[in-house]
Parts: structure tokens; C-alpha cells; sequence
């Protein structure tokens, strides 16, 4: 049991994988087996699996929530899923392999510290395996796991799995991972070797199971390290007796840490001032790191509103109004040059206008091609100019300040995800 | 809940109830910088109250700028509607209560043959947006009750007839919340969409907040159906064969009470009903809702209608 007073921290990750990979499984046995799965559920995942004519429970019916995906057998939209061990909670972004693969793996990757790709020990790194991992790494999702799953299947053949290891580190590296990012395991999700528990059918892998992995890999992400970035969500001016001249700007630190008495630039207004407090409902902090949500007070009587953001005044971002930028296009509707959209980015919505499409990336070859139009699913390059300025940063140096959306006027849909730069560089591809 | 420029504390145990309620904060001030209307759902219940608690921390010193909303189908414990309207008068908000039972008296509804009104409360849930013109609703749904509501983004958006289409929702990026509606549609909101049922008993602790008293054991004249322990009252029951018995109960959910039912429990602190949910091999809804034993897709089916 764990102690309701222990302090633990929290691991946000994604789950990535083809048609029939036993991603599902692998999910459902992960909540099996950390007794993340109560009585009822499992007592519903029988009586289906019963009704299936299925001998053994059917693990992925924990997973597959909607009445289409237990029709159809498959996983269609991103499902969260939360379970906890003594020395960790965690959020985990199942996301789909198949239909709209792109918008699923994007979702999932824009939030994870760490990403679970699985292959089929039967057919290792496949064309699928590559298109997940260079929009892992587009993504910058800072660690990837290689679970090669069904390793039953193969006899649990110690030849196999190495070539499979093999493979995947060559692809990673070509994306850009560093050899201690990447930690490949050899797993059964049915029968759940190396998932929870260390296997015996596989005396020849020593590392890790899945689930130790998860348990002890740090939590890191550039954003900790970067310099101040706090996009002003509210002001909030009470205006009551108490606090008759309380002004303070509510935001969420999205890279960096907020020191009081710090020297701060606010942008895109380019006003300077020093931060005279940093205040929460529980009282002043005397600094607040990455995703605390805090209430700032400046020395200076400027006025700012929602959209600006308050940066380190040593380490300002760019300011600019036409952006280079890497696109995930997740619409039906495709995307041509000088199209007028809307763009957000941190707590801004501007007009914007698309200009020259650059490059569409093929994820299968990893080269890039020349196109008139960005369908969906397609990643490619284009130069944004937008109405007003905006402060920001290369997505490769901070997810936070380098990300946007783009959104349709007439409908509201989003239509893509938006990267700063060009976070994806193929070094080489073996 | 207006403590502020205390004395200093440090940031350096930022720990997973921290994120959690930084996360939802961060919700909270992004619906009131981009919506014009927000209500929250608030029912009285340990969910609803949290998402009160939460929202005063997010724009402390300044007051909650929402008002509060309830769909009360008239057969909820007199305990929780109490509790409701002194945390209401606590903090100086302003509630509109829909009362389902008006919606009956007027032939707009029909009571049902099994007497309970859980589903009745879509239409005056849907009738009271358009009424108050509401744009952005907040309800205290998690993620973690129901496998239909895995699927749900934190901003939902919803037609203008209120309807849920789980194949046409918008991706979720980043912590970049798209809110964008036309006219007469509306988004629903759930600030604590990842928190888990023993992540908000911690926070509760942790906190301090006050519940309403039916969450911890008490003795209450109870009847058996369905496997579950239901307490009798104007939603029907003991039926013929339905004895009452005096038993040790707590609820874990607080919903319509012809639908929902408590748990035999000895906990009346905050420290055993931690331990009883740790402990539990029952969901929260799985062990106390009816409504959702319906079917295998009860939850999807009645979202898709406009159900919270």
C-alpha cells in the first residue's frame, strides 16, 4: 500500500505501435499487473471476452472505450490512462496506430516525457516503426522505448531481438537520439514477460523489465534548463478594500524559473521591469520553476494584457512576425500556400497567413520531396507571416515557446500542429 | 482561500498533486481569458467541490469570475444540498439551481417507470446553458471513471444540440487549449480530467477541504438491490422483498439517489477513507452507480445526448 503522504512524482507518457502489435495488450497487461484494474473491470472484461468466444480475458477491452473501437477491434481515438506504483504516478497517452496515425502520435508525443514504440518480434523495425519514430523525434519526445513484443513467438530467441535492437539504434540515431536516450526490451504482453515482472525465457537480456524502466528513468525535459518564459494568461485586479490596488498577471511558467527580484521583458510590448513578487493562494514564492501555475506582481506600472509574455530580460526570444516553422497537418482539408488562418501560440491567437510551401517530409525514406499542398498525415516546411509579433523560441530548444496551432476561421477545427524551425534533422539512415 | 503575500515558502517539492493542480489552474485561467460566459457544475458532491476550491486558488485574491450552476433532480441527500448552499454563501458566488421537478410539472419531462432521474438531467442541463447563455461549461469529470470519458479532451466541444460526437473531436496539443465555438455551440471543461479518485481524496486532505458529511461512514437505514446498499427516500424503495437494515455506510459518488448507492464503510476520517479506496477492488462508479451498469456503452451513449 502506498503512504498517503509520501511525495512522488509524475511521468507523462506515450504509447506508439502498428495495427496488431498487441499495443492494447501491452497497455492492459501494464494495468494488470500494477493491480491498476479493479474487481468490475476485470469482471466486464471477462463477460465480453466470454461473448467474443475468447478462452483467455481479452486485455485491450480495458482500453478500447468506445462502442466503435469494440465493434470494430480497433483503437481509434487517443485514450489517457493512470496508474500508479510506490514510486510513481502516471499519465499514459495510448495513442492508435492506424487511422490518422500522424494526429494520434502527435497528441500523444506533444505532452510525453518518454515514448513506447512496439514492434512484432516476428517482423522487427517496419515502415510503420520508422513514421512513429521520426514523429516521435519531430515531436522531441526526449526518450524512446522499443518494447519488440510477442517474443514468444519467436521462441524467445535471444538472435532475433538483437537484430531487432540493432535496427532501432541505427534508426534513432538517424533521428537524432543519443545512445542513453533509447533502451530496447524484449516482451510478451500476453503472457507478460519483461513487462512487470523479469522474464526467464530470456536469460540472455539482462536490462530492464518495462515497467522498472518507467519506474526509474528521469524526468527531464530542455524546457527546465531554458531561460523565463510565462505567457500571461489572466490579470488578475481584485479591486476589492482588502487589495485595492493588487495587479497581478496569472500564468503557468513554460520554461525556466521565476525568481523574485528577477529582471524581466515583457513581449511583445518590449517593456522592462523586475519581479516585486510571486504570489499563489497559498502564499509568496520565492521562485517557481516549469509548470507551476503562479500569480506574478512587477515593480513597474505597466499595463499587460492576456497574450504577452513575461521572459528573461538576459535571454529574450525572437520577436518576429514571419516564422519558419515545421508543420503536422491533421485535416482532411488540405493546406495550400497563401492561406489566411489563425494562430496560437502560448496564450495569443493571431491572423496569419501561410506562405511558400518548402518541403514535404517523406517519413518512410526520411528525405524531404517538393509539394504544392500539405495533405493530412503530411509533415512538411513553410514560412507563416502572422499579424501581430510573437515571441518565440526554436521548438528544438523549447517545446513550449516553439509550438503553435493553427486554426480554421469559419470552423474553429484545428488544423495543424505547429513547430518553430526544423526540430527534425536526419543525420544519416542505415 | 484569500491568504496571499504570506510569508515565503520554496518551490522545491513540486510533486504529482502539485502538477496536478497546476494543470488544472492553468485551465481554469484559460477558459476566463478566452470564454465570455463560463458556469461551473456544481453539485455539492466531493468533485464539483474540488473544482470549487481550485478555481478560488486560480484567481486569489480576486473572487471566483464564474457562477455556478446546478441540475438537482430532487432526490439528493438534504445533507449535500445544505453543504452546497453554505459553500456557496461561504464564498459569495452566484448559484442557478434547475430543478428537474419543474421540468416534470410542466410536461417538458416524463418521469420514468424505474423512478430514477439521472438521465432526466440532460434536458435541463442543456435548457439552462442556452438560458444563461453560458459558452463554456465546467464539470468535474475524470478520466479515470469511465472508459467513454478516457476519450474526452479537457475542452470539449459540443453541438448546438448539446451533442458529444467522440469521431469529430479535436486533437489535444501541447497544453494549447482550442476553444474555438460558433454561436450556439458550447464547450464543456474538465479542469481535473487527470486526476485519479485517490489523487482528489489526497488533495482533499492535503487541503483541508470540507465535504459533505455522507463521505464518511455514518449509520443510515439502507435496502439491498443490485448488489448495492441504497437508502430509502422519495425515489422508490424498499420495494416488496427490499428489507431495511441499519448498517455502517459512506458514499463514494453523491449522485440522484434512486441511482446511487453507498458502501459499507467504518471510515469517518480522512486518513481511513484513504485507505479504504487504496485498499478497494472496486471503481468509484463501478461499486455505487447504477446508471452506468446499464450497458457496456451507458456513459458514451448518454454523453452523446449532452450528459455531463
Amino acid at each position: 500500500m502506498v503512504d498517503s503522504a509520501e511525495r512522488r512524482d509524475l511521468l507523462r507518457f506515450a504509447t506508439a505501435g502498428s495495427v496488431d502489435d498487441g499495443k492494447s495488450t501491452l497497455v492492459g497487461r501494464l494495468l494488470y499487473d500494477t493491480k491498476s484494474v479493479l474487481a468490475d473491470q476485470i469482471e466486464a472484461v471477462q463477460r465480453a471476452s466470454v461473448d467474443k468466444g475468447l478462452s483467455t480475458p481479452d486485455l485491450s477491452l480495458l482500453v478500447d472505450g468506445l462502442r466503435a473501437e469494440r465493434e470494430q477491434g480497433i483503437t481509434i481515438d487517443v485514450a489517457y490512462r493512470y496508474f500508479g506504483t510506490p514510486k510513481r504516478e502516471f499519465v499514459l497517452a495510448d495513442t492508435p496506430g492506424h487511422v490518422q496515425y500522424t494526429r494520434n502520435t502527435v497528441t500523444g508525443a506533444s505532452t510525453a516525457e518518454l515514448a513506447v514504440l512496439l514492434v512484432d518480434a516476428r517482423y522487427g523495425v517496419v515502415e510503420q516503426t520508422r513514421r512513429h519514430a521520426a514523429v516521435l523525434a519531430l515531436l522531441r519526445v526526449p526518450r524512446l522505448v522499443l518494447a519488440v513484443n510477442k517474443i514468444d513467438l519467436v521462441d524467445f530467441d535471444g538472435a532475433v531481438f538483437n537484430a531487432i535492437a540493432k535496427d532501432f539504434a541505427g534508426l534513432a540515431r538517424a533521428l537524432g537520439y543519443a545512445e542513453d536516450r533509447i533502451v530496447t526490451i524484449p516482451v510478451s504482453a500476453l503472457l507478460g514477460d519483461n513487462v512487470v515482472e523479469a522474464s526467464a525465457n530470456t536469460p540472455w537480456y539482462s536490462g530492464p523489465t518495462l515497467l522498472d524502466h518507467l519506474e526509474s528513468v528521469p524526468v527531464t525535459s530542455p524546457e527546465i534548463d531554458a531561460p523565463l518564459r510565462m505567457p500571461v494568461q489572466y490579470v488578475i485586479r481584485p479591486r476589492t478594500p482588502e487589495h485595492p490596488d493588487y495587479r497581478g498577471y496569472a500564468g503557468q511558467v513554460a520554461a525556466g524559473t521565476v525568481r523574485k527580484g528577477q529582471r524581466v521583458l515583457v513581449l511583445p510590448e518590449e517593456l522592462s521591469s523586475t519581479v516585486e513578487a510571486i504570489d499563489t493562494a497559498d502564499g509568496e514564492l520565492s521562485h517557481a520553476g516549469v509548470g507551476r501555475s503562479v500569480t506574478v506582481l512587477l515593480t513597474d506600472d505597466i499595463d499587460i494584457p492576456r497574450g504577452s509574455m513575461i521572459v528573461a530580460a538576459d535571454s529574450p526570444p525572437t520577436l518576429t512576425d514571419e516564422i519558419e516553422a515545421t508543420l503536422c497537418w491533421l485535416a482532411e482539408k488540405p493546406l495550400r500556400p497563401g492561406a489566411r488562418l489563425l494562430l496560437k501560440h502560448g496564450t495569443r491567437t493571431t491572423q496569419a497567413i501561410v506562405g511558400a510551401l518548402h518541403d514535404r517530409l517523406d517519413t518512410d525514406t526520411l528525405t524531404r520531396t517538393e509539394p504544392e499542398s500539405l495533405q493530412i498525415n503530411d509533415i512538411g516546411r513553410v514560412t507563416i507571416r502572422t499579424a501581430d509579433r510573437l515571441p518565440v523560441d526554436d521548438y528544438a530548444d523549447n517545446r513550449a515557446t516553439g509550438a503553435f496551432l493553427l486554426i480554421d476561421p469559419p470552423t474553429g477545427n484545428t488544423l495543424a500542429a505547429g513547430l518553430v524551425g526544423n526540430p527534425l534533422v536526419v543525420t544519416e539512415l542505415s | 482561500m484569500t491568504a496571499t503575500l504570506n510569508a515565503p515558502t520554496t518551490d522545491t517539492s513540486f510533486d504529482a498533486l502539485d502538477v496536478l493542480e497546476s494543470e488544472a489552474i492553468h485551465i481554469f485561467r484559460e477558459v476566463a481569458g478566452e470564454f465570455d460566459r463560463p458556469v461551473i457544475l456544481f453539485s455539492g458532491g466531493k468533485d464539483s467541490t474540488l473544482l470549487v476550491h481550485l478555481a478560488a486558488k486560480a484567481f486569489a485574491p480576486a473572487p471566483i469570475p464564474f457562477s455556478l450552476l446546478h441540475v438537482d433532480t430532487g432526490h439528493n441527500y438534504q445533507e449535500v444540498i445544505d453543504f452546497r448552499d453554505q459553500l456557496v454563501e461561504k464564498l459569495g458566488l452566484r448559484l442557478v439551481v434547475a430543478h428537474v421537478q419543474d421540468w416534470i410539472d410542466d410536461g417538458r419531462l416524463t418521469e420514468r417507470p424505474d423512478g430514477t432521474r439521472n438521465p432526466l438531467q440532460t434536458v435541463p442541463l442543456l435548457d439552462s446553458i442556452v438560458e444563461g447563455r453560458f459558452d463554456a461549461v465546467f464539470g468535474g469529470g475524470r478520466r479515470d471513471e469511465e472508459r467513454a470519458r478516457a476519450k474526452e479532451r479537457i475542452i470539449s466541444l459540443r453541438d448546438s444540440f448539446g451533442r458529444w460526437d467522440p469521431r469529430k473531436q479535436r486533437p489535444e496539443l501541447w497544453n494549447l487549449y482550442n476553444g474555438r465555438h460558433a454561436a450556439g455551440e458550447h464547450v464543456r471543461v474538465f479542469p481535473i480530467s487527470n486526476w485519479t479518485e485517490l489523487d482528489v481524496w489526497r488533495y482533499i486532505q492535503r487541503e483541508g477541504i470540507e465535504l459533505p458529511s455522507v463521505y464518511f461512514a455514518h449509520q443510515r437505514q439502507v435496502f439491498r438491490r443490485d448488489g448495492m446498499w441504497m437508502a430509502e427516500g422519495p425515489w422508490g424503495g424498499p420495494r416488496k422483498g427490499e428489507t431495511l437494515e441499519l448498517k455502517s455506510v459512506r458514499y463514494r459518488t453523491v449522485g440522484d439517489g434512486s441511482c446511487t448507492g453507498a458502501v459499507e464503510s467504518t471510515a469517518t476520517t480522512l486518513d481511513e477513507v484513504i485507505a479504504e479506496v487504496t485498499a478497494s477492488r472496486l471503481t468509484e462508479r463501478g461499486a455505487t452507480r447504477a446508471d452506468d451498469r446499464m450497458s457496456e456503452a451507458a456513459m458514451e451513449d448518454r454523453k452523446r445526448e449532452g450528459y455531463f
